[in-house]
């Protein structure tokens, strides 16, 4: 038995491409990143050299602002843009060499759902099946269940020009679904979706990470998305990745709570900045506030509300926020990630200058 | 591969179908434009040498190529929405193969325009026309038609997939008009007086489909038309359907 395992062994290692590292990878569900990188010409280096490691199962959010390299990196690692350096295994198969592996383990739902307007939600589902190789007698039946599972059983009949931005996204989530990937890719999954079709959204990506075991590579600029969502987020800012950890080691790494005070007459601001800058260091605030990342954290609430009756000022607001992954990415870029502002304007929408 | 190119196909049909604008135009406005000709152009057939006692015969295989122009916008309105939409990237992350995308949504064009010569044969036999060629010419000049929609919807195709906009595709339709007009599509050539019109007309490979096509209507069973006719329409067809592939290998990149 044993002299038959070492047998198929060596048999396997002989052959072009494979290696001892590729078998051991092979039944992985997780992708490898080493120092990807992508330059385009006379652009820029939309990514430049980043590292990552993806665990089979889990929800890795890919966050950062439009621009900032995200769907370049979706692309290599799905196989439809070769990469200018580095490497990345995804399934345990090379992105480069190993094109067709790659796809065959992934279903990737992309940054627009690329789906044509003139067929029906059930016309789609027949052509990805057959595309995919689904055997004959499973390909109706498959898509039929993937469309009552994502809400779309009434409408399959429908030509999808007529369907709402979140039952685009829902159509475009169940065809990367057909040949039951390992590893889903899903960019920028919720763009553009009221708060309700997120929710469903978010839900069906969980269900299928937890229940089923599916690794989820999810790019985002929702800041929430992703700390609802990822297991473990890498930040990515002008190409090169600034954080990476779960959100709560992200959170931690900031760890001061940030207090926002807004004085009833607007004149007293100016006051209401000096008595803050005695308890830390001053923070993005609307114009007519001023906020303040706390040295000694929430323990210095009642000190700050005594020193700023001693200086009489009259407080209309006053909130003390904790950590979130807004406040990281505030200290890793040393910008804020207005995603809410961005919703619906596609690529042309920015991060805004702290 | 034969099961994609079906599937893609089917697509294709689907996509005519469920636009109107796109099912209607090739066939009614070539038979509307026919009509005109030969109501206001039956005095050329007095001309001495004309090669036909009624005009609407004479005219009558101009729809087969008006048609096929139609096909060349079809196709690449087609693989140009594709590309705008992303969908092109979709099909990408399949296993389908390259050639059956672009083999499966000519057949699609090709089908219509197969229809299509059925009907343009159909109104050509009520309107009286006298078909030369007999039973056996009727699929020779479907035959030849779907030919010269192949023929167009590559050219269609190339710029859809090249451009990835259905305005520039929209934008070679009048181009393709002039170039169909500078042939013998009015008049044969030996009739036409203008010396550059003749040499354009001379030059023009349209005019050689548009012979092929009328020969057998005319004429009968003219083998040198119809050798040219079959041969410009193989010769666009080849060069048409290969720049079409290089530029779907441009546009499906994938490792």
């Amino acid at each position: 038995m044993v002299a038959r395992l070492d047998y198929y062994m060596r048999r396997y290692l002989t052959q072009p491409n494979n290696s001892l590292a590729s078998l051991t990878m092979s039944s992985d569900n997780g992708i490898e990143v080493e120092a990807l990188a992508r330059e385009f010409k006379n652009g820029p280096r939309a990514v430049d050299g980043i590292h990552l490691r993806v665990e089979p199962g889990e929800i890795y959010g890919f966050l950062g602002p439009n621009g900032a390299g995200k769907s370049t990196t979706v692309l290599m690692l799905t196989t439809l843009l070769p990469p200018t350096a580095g490497t990345a295994r995804v399934a345990g198969h090379d992105i480069v060499r190993e094109g067709p592996a790659v796809r065959a383990a992934i279903g990737a739902a992309l940054q627009e759902a690329a789906l044509d307007p003139l067929l029906t939600g059930r016309d789609h589902m027949k052509l990805q099946t057959t595309l995919q190789g689904v055997p004959k007698a499973e390909r109706r039946p498959r898509g039929d269940a993937l469309l009552e599972r994502v809400g779309l059983a009434d409408a399959a009949d429908r030509k999808v020009g007529g369907y709402s931005g979140g039952m685009k996204r829902r159509l475009d989530l169940a065809l990367a679904l057909v040949h039951k990937p390992r590893i889903l890719f899903l960019d920028e999954p919720t763009t553009g979706l009221d708060p309700s079709s997120r929710a469903d959204m978010w839900s069906e990506v969980s269900h299928l990470a937890r229940d089923e075991g599916v690794t989820v590579f999810l790019t985002t600029q929702y800041l929430e998305e992703a700390d609802v969502l990822a297991d473990r987020i890498a930040i990515i800012d002008h190409g090169k990745i600034v954080a990476r950890g779960t959100p709560e080691e992200l959170k931690a790494e900031i760890g001061r709570p940030t207090l926002e005070v807004t004085p009833v007459d607007p004149e007293d601001r100016r006051t209401v900045e000096a008595v803050l800058a005695r308890f830390g260091s001053a923070a993005p605030s609307p114009p007519e506030a001023a906020a303040v990342r706390l040295r000694g954290g929430a323990e210095e609430l009642a000190a700050v509300v005594r020193a700023l009756d001693a200086e009489d000022v009259a407080m209309r607001d006053f909130q003390l926020h904790a950590p979130t992954l807004d406040d990281v990415f505030l200290a890793k870029t040393g910008r804020k990630l207005d995603a809410g502002d961005e919703e619906g304007t596609g690529e042309h929408a920015e991060a805004v200058p702290a | 591969m034969i099961g994609q190119i079906r599937e893609m196909a089917r697509r294709s049909i689907l996509q005519t179908l469920r636009q109107p604008a796109m099912v209607i135009p090739p066939v009614v406005f070539p038979l509307l434009l026919v009509s005109i000709n030969a109501a206001g152009l039956s005095a050329a057939t007095k001309i001495p040498g004309f090669p036909a006692d009624s005009y609407w015969d004479f005219a009558i295989a101009v729809p087969f190529i008006q048609g096929s122009l139609f096909a060349a916008i079809n196709a690449g309105t087609a693989m140009a929405r594709d590309v705008e939409t992303g969908f092109i990237m979709r099909l990408a992350m399949t296993p389908m193969r390259r050639m059956a995308l672009l083999i499966g949504q000519l057949i699609g064009v090709m089908t219509v325009a197969f229809v299509s010569a059925f009907i343009y044969i159909g109104a050509g036999f009520v309107a009286g026309m006298d078909f030369k060629a007999g039973a056996l010419g009727i699929p020779a000049i479907i035959l030849l038609g779907t030919l010269v929609a192949l023929a167009f919807a590559g050219i269609g195709a190339y710029i859809g997939l090249r451009s990835g906009s259905g305005e520039a595709v929209q934008g070679i339709f009048p181009l393709l008009f002039v170039f169909l007009f500078l042939s013998s599509v009015n008049l044969p050539r030996n009739l036409i007086e203008q010396d550059w019109f003749r040499t354009i007309a001379t030059y023009n490979p349209v005019s050689y489909l548009v012979e092929g096509v009328r020969s057998l209507i005319i004429t009968g069973w003219d083998t040198r038309a119809l050798a040219l006719g079959f041969g410009f329409a193989t010769l666009i067809a080849v060069i048409s359907v290969s720049l079409a592939a290089g530029a779907l290998r441009t546009r499906l990149i994938r490792t």
